[in-house]
């Protein structure tokens, strides 16, 4: 195997609070240019481990290094090397866009000619440069979010840590916020992402870790994931009662899974080739007319579900 | 990326004294954009002032001497250590805002948030005494003070505005909420200055009241600053103020930058 150029490396990262431990002995590496998504219910241990990651937040047992430099001993280098973005940083409400992002830039130290520069140029990335002049407390969410990320990257920080960068954001946010992150990967960066979103982590990410209650449960692409919970599923809806229950009868053990209320019946399909057309076979020999046909791929909210025995987000009382 | 980025390479403890800088800056623009907060500091002073002598100033025996005169010390002493209620409010609700992981999480030196906020309430109390005095010659405040004394005065209300922000900025690291600050700091800051002799003079006072109004720092403070304004007797209190204030600050600074530490990698 050739060596790898890792980034991030954590291993047996352990912390507790007094009796209760919240991350149990987890294991990451992010490789230099590729994004990974640390995948997990509230509650989970995402906040923690990027908290950890990012020296605010000291731990127990285990090891953390970001580009080489330990997060405990060499904390001032690893803090030049990153940048923090999400739930768990923030704006100065006061000041305006501009002087936040000056500001931000002259505390990780750019001259003060760098500062103002940069973050002209980032006003302009980020589509803020009208609300500039104004106080953030005045911005929406949307624009908040996109401040908050620009700040993080005054000083074009190698490293970034995004903590869930688009929870509570409307869907034409969350859409624009999936383009800048997209395109700080394009630029080279090594990006940590956390999110509760399966479609986010599915659309961003090299490589995804699923967290559950400070443990990693399963890791891989999201293709691996997906494969690992099987295979694809064929969906057949039908317009009346009658015809539904003829299928359900008619298909036998070829049957999945069935929903009375939307009248349609699921098949699992080993050879996608094969079991679609003996299923349509049958239904033909039988005269059954179906009013719909789908082929489902399996979604990481099946992954998630499988892997952790519960709803993606119904596990509110965990947070 | 177009702009290239120059990375300031001075050493260490220049990049400090600048991270503290630009902290001094940013809550100074807090201080002048809070618009309410910075009416009282224009008003409450001048407010005081006048109800003060207005209601009082008949009623109170000071020992010759109008009570403008002989209040003016007490007056500004006392706002300055009501208005360290702010240092307080502002760490607290930096705490509570998670701008201080932000911060946390840049190279930056660790006590230039608190020092942001110290120092500028240096500057807003500048600015309520200047405000006070001026309204305090408008109602018949008529100093004795020479150069030298008036010096010795700047000198003296800054010392006293760091160390009782700095006890303050303890507070505000300490409180759960600006509720909680603006508790915690009324039980501490009003009998400071009410059983003081910012007021009435000591003499006046219970006896059991009296050897704690004489001897608190507050009182030396207030006793020091009328000396040197109006030419009172000083006694040794310019030198206890001064023992006070530096006592204070060489424990409270060191235990605020602990405590913020520990709140902060919890």
């Amino acid at each position: 195997m050739t060596k790898k150029d890792v980034v991030i490396e954590v291993e047996g990262l352990v912390k507790s609070y007094g009796d209760t431990e919240v991350l149990k002995g987890i294991d990451l590496t992010v490789e230099r240019g590729t994004m990974l998504a640390l995948l997990g219910p509230n509650g989970a241990g995402k906040t923690t481990t990027v908290r950890i990651l990012s020296t605010l937040l000291g731990f127990n047992a285990g090891a953390v290094s970001i580009e080489g430099h330990d997060v405990r001993s060499e904390a001032d280098d690893v803090r030049s090397v990153i940048g923090l973005t999400g739930q768990s940083a923030a704006v100065d409400e006061m000041l305006t866009g501009r002087e936040n992002l000056v500001m931000m830039g002259r505390l990780y130290h750019l001259t003060k000619e760098s500062a103002k520069a940069r973050a002209e140029e980032l006003l302009e990335d980020f589509d803020l440069v009208k609300a500039a002049g104004r106080p953030a407390k005045t911005y929406s969410g949307g624009m908040r979010r996109r401040l908050d990320l620009a700040v993080s990257l005054i000083a074009t920080p190698p490293v970034i840590f995004l903590d869930e960068p688009t929870t509570g954001l409307d869907p034409r946010s969350r859409i624009a916020m999936w383009d800048i992150i997209n395109k700080l990967k394009q630029n080279g960066a090594t990006i940590l992402l956390t999110t509760q979103y399966l479609e986010e982590a599915d659309q961003l990410a090299d490589q995804i870790v699923v967290i559950d209650g400070g443990k990693v449960i399963a890791q891989g692409t999201a293709k691996q994931l997906k494969a690992k919970i099987g295979k694809d599923r064929l969906e057949l809806t039908f317009a009346s009662d009658k015809l539904f229950a003829a299928a359900k009868k008619a298909l036998g053990k070829k049957l999945l899974d069935s929903d009375d209320t939307e009248r349609t019946v699921t098949a699992l399909l080993k050879d996608t080739n094969v079991d679609v057309r003996q299923v349509l076979d049958i239904l033909a020999k039988e005269d059954i007319k179906f009013e719909s046909m789908a082929v489902h791929k399996p979604t990481l909210d099946d992954v998630f579900l499988s892997l952790t025995g519960k709803q993606t987000d119904s596990s509110e009382e965990k947070a | 990326m177009a702009v290239k980025l120059e990375i300031d390479t001075r050493p260490k403890f220049v990049l400090a004294v600048v991270d503290s800088l630009v902290m001094i800056r940013r809550s100074s623009t807090h201080i002048i954009r809070n618009t309410d907060q910075l009416l009282g500091t224009f008003f409450q002073p001048i407010m005081f002032l006048v109800l003060f002598t207005s209601v009082f100033g008949g009623a109170i025996a000071t020992g010759g001497g109008s009570y403008v005169n002989f209040l003016m010390a007490g007056i500004i002493v006392q706002t300055i250590a009501f208005g360290s209620t702010t240092t307080a409010i502002a760490i607290c609700n930096d705490l509570q805002k998670g701008i201080v992981d932000r911060f946390r999480s840049l190279p930056m030196s660790n006590l230039a948030v608190l020092n942001g906020h110290v120092v500028s309430d240096l500057f807003r109390n500048g600015i309520s005494t200047i405000v006070m005095l001026l309204a305090g010659l408008v109602i018949g405040f008529r100093p004795t003070a020479d150069f030298g004394e008036w010096l010795t005065i700047v000198g003296l209300l800054a010392l006293f505005t760091l160390s009782i922000s700095w006890l303050s900025a303890i507070v505000g690291v300490v409180a759960k909420s600006v509720e909680g600050v603006q508790w915690l700091t009324f039980v501490v800051i009003f009998p400071l200055t009410f059983a003081s002799t910012a007021f009435v003079p000591a003499e006046s006072m219970s006896s059991w009241l009296k050897p704690f109004a004489e001897n608190q720092p507050v009182s030396h403070m207030v006793d020091a600053i009328r000396a040197l304004l109006v030419g009172t007797p000083a006694g040794d209190s310019i030198l206890w103020s001064i023992v006070w204030s530096l006592g204070i600050l060489i424990v409270s600074i060191p235990v605020a930058a602990w405590l913020f530490k520990r709140k902060t990698t919890q």
